[in-house]
């Protein structure tokens, strides 16, 4: 069994090709990481701006 | 349920009959809205003329609003829907999944893209495509966006389904094609935008209803760019995926290599969306952490994933068109390409702009420092419509001139006026964004009607090269303006007036892809690398370099006279 070989259908799959195999997992990291870093992140960055006295 | 696939004479393609009438209402809805848009920007662009100054101020604040959200919107969404089910059915091999409600997705956009053109064309809904709170909009006017995002949002889950009925009725071996891949990517980052734009439009629409008093201006502009600047991402990676496929159409070309390819399109995945960031990098309620991580960290991996993308599509023609003997000097495999063909020209003039004009331009927006420079100008609207006419709707219209025989099954009319569109279409383009740009360097505002504001405390003297990059805007405008007129003409007549073609054998099962299969089909169904044999290619993404760091550095050159530090 040599893992090099694209024709060995018995070979492991590399876990590259395993995440970009699967839509649902891209779609999870996909929603979830801009969601966290730029819509949360900036949304707690509004709310936690000091009130003016 | 009972279905047929009908495989084309002349590709190789195999339709199913559902996703094919999708993709057939899809289009032409995309079409028409493409029409309202392109009839709106005369009025746009005889207003921004100075020496025309059209339309009156209230009207024009409606046509624009109209325009921006029927070509940025309606026109690029519709078409990525028909892309979307192409991308699954067709190229998988396999029925739609719930044709029911892909057809409620497809009625639930048009009853809200109407819905929301019927409040624009009322004249109280004059707030531009941005709409900012506390600025209100008629009610109509959300509620369209709403209902138009909810039936893409069923289409995009239809597209997700249609791959779990490809997997599960193995319609194909291994990893699915690179074309479907760019689709998976332009879907997923569909459903951010769209999540998005819920959570900021319906509290607004709710406002504008009166049963929420206040939606913070700060908030709304946050979460409405990451469904604004993300919308025109879905059309990054969705006409990336076209280019691939025009390759594998007009050359046989495979990626140089499919996995670096796959990869660039993760990178879109993981951090395209971040760059809706630069549009808030003169809001002084963000932290600048959030600023600097959001631009200028992650964004450039996707502006490394679109230098790979740039890269390795020229670079696959030029290892196709090697093989096929074109090897003399770095580019015999250019000149020799079809340039006859819009397939094919209109795909690498898009390329081109895409990358020199609104990549780079891009990038110096996303610099902190330098979108001090422009920001709010019109060298924003230069920008995007270098990315998204010059990138994203030629590449449309490219693709058109394929499924004109392929999906409408009509031979075009006029094939040669249809050799010259992309030319006048994407040449003047070209020349448009350069001028917009130019004056938006020089401070002309983005939106305000009348440039000089006369008459208003703040009116500034521009220097005469404002007020004539703005003429060359309008004549420029004009020019493209008659390049989408053909496109429309020849699409539109083809449907009409086409001469019907011969649709094919229908069968009541998917057929295997044969063991020779016809060009096309096989390539853009298949897999493999080509290999990094692509000196010409390589030469001009140094070309393509020396501009960028040029270009880069004039704009910190004139950044530093801008702000007299010494």
């Amino acid at each position: 069994m040599n893992q090099n070989d694209p024709n060995d259908l018995n070979a492991p799959v590399p876990f590259m090709q395993e995440l970009l195999d699967n839509p649902f997992l891209l779609l999870f990291l996909g929603v979830m990481i801009p969601m966290v870093v730029y819509s949360l992140w900036g949304v707690i960055d509004i709310l936690t701006i000091p009130v003016a006295k | 349920m009972s279905t047929t696939y009908r495989t084309c004479p002349r590709s190789g393609l195999q339709f199913e009959a559902q996703a094919e009438r999708l993709m057939l209402v899809n289009a032409v809805a995309a079409v028409v809205f493409l029409l309202v848009g392109g009839i709106l920007a005369v009025g746009v662009v005889l207003t921004r003329w100075p020496a025309v100054h059209w339309l009156s101020a209230d009207a024009f604040y409606m046509v624009l609003t109209a325009h921006g959200i029927d070509m940025l919107i309606f026109w690029i969404i519709f078409f990525e829907m028909a892309v979307l089910y192409f991308c699954s059915s067709t190229l998988l091999r396999c029925r739609i999944a719930t044709p029911r409600m892909a057809w409620l997705g497809f009625a639930l956009m048009l009853i809200g893209a109407v819905t929301n053109n019927v409040a624009v064309f009322r004249g109280s809904s004059s707030v531009m495509m941005t709409s900012y709170v506390p600025m209100m909009a008629e009610p109509a006017f959300y509620l369209g966006l709403i209902l138009f995002a909810v039936g893409a949002l069923i289409g995009c889950f239809v597209f997700l389904g249609t791959l779990v009925v490809a997997k599960r009725e193995k319609t194909y071996q291994g990893s699915v094609p690179l074309v479907t891949f760019g689709a998976i990517t332009a879907t997923i980052i569909a459903v951010f935008t769209i999540v998005s734009g819920a959570i900021i439009l319906i509290p607004t629409f709710l406002m504008s209803v009166g049963i929420i008093k206040e939606v913070d201006p700060l908030v709304y502009r946050t979460i409405w760019w990451a469904f604004g600047h993300s919308s025109q991402q879905i059309n990054v990676a969705a006409h990336i995926s076209i280019w691939y496929a025009i390759a594998a159409i007009c050359f046989g070309a495979k990626p140089m290599s499919e996995r670096v390819s796959r990869g660039a399109f993760l990178l879109y995945i993981l951090f395209l969306q971040l760059a809706s960031a630069h549009h808030l990098l003169a809001d002084p309620g963000m932290s600048t952490e959030w600023k600097v991580v959001n631009t200028s960290y992650f964004m450039y991996f996707a502006v490394l994933a679109s230098m790979i993308h740039g890269l390795t599509i020229p670079g696959a023609i030029e290892v196709a068109q090697r093989e096929k003997g074109y090897t003399k000097g770095l580019f015999e495999w250019l000149r020799k390409a079809p340039w006859g063909n819009p397939v094919f020209s209109g795909m690498f003039i898009s390329l081109i702009g895409f990358g020199f004009l609104g990549g780079i331009s891009g990038v110096m927006m996303g610099t902190e420092q330098l979108n001090m420079l422009i920001h709010n100008t019109i060298y924003v609207p230069g920008h995007f419509h270098a990315t998204v006419v010059v990138g994203t709707t030629l590449s449309f219209m490219a693709l058109t001139y394929f499924l004109i025989p392929v999906l409408f099954k009509r031979e075009m009319i006029n094939p040669g006026l249809a050799k010259l569109q992309p030319y006048l279409f994407g040449l003047s383009m070209y020349f448009f964004c350069l001028v917009m740009m130019g004056a938006g360097t020089l401070g002309v505002s983005r939106r305000h009607w009348d440039m000089a504001m006369g008459g208003s405390p703040l009116a500034y003297e521009f220097p005469g090269a404002a007020y004539l990059m703005m003429g060359l805007v309008g004549i420029a405008g004009i020019a493209a303006i008659l390049g989408g007129a053909i496109y429309i003409y020849i699409t539109v007549g083809s449907l009409l007036w086409g001469k019907k073609l011969d649709a094919g054998v229908e069968s009541s099962a998917t057929i295997p892809l044969p063991k020779t299969p016809m060009p096309v089909s096989a390539t853009i169904q298949g897999h493999g690398s080509a290999g990094f044999a692509a000196p010409g290619t390589f030469a001009l993404a140094l070309v393509f370099l020396v501009s960028f760091v040029l270009y880069y550095f004039i704009n910190w050159k004139y950044l530093s006279q801008v702000w007299g530090l010494s």
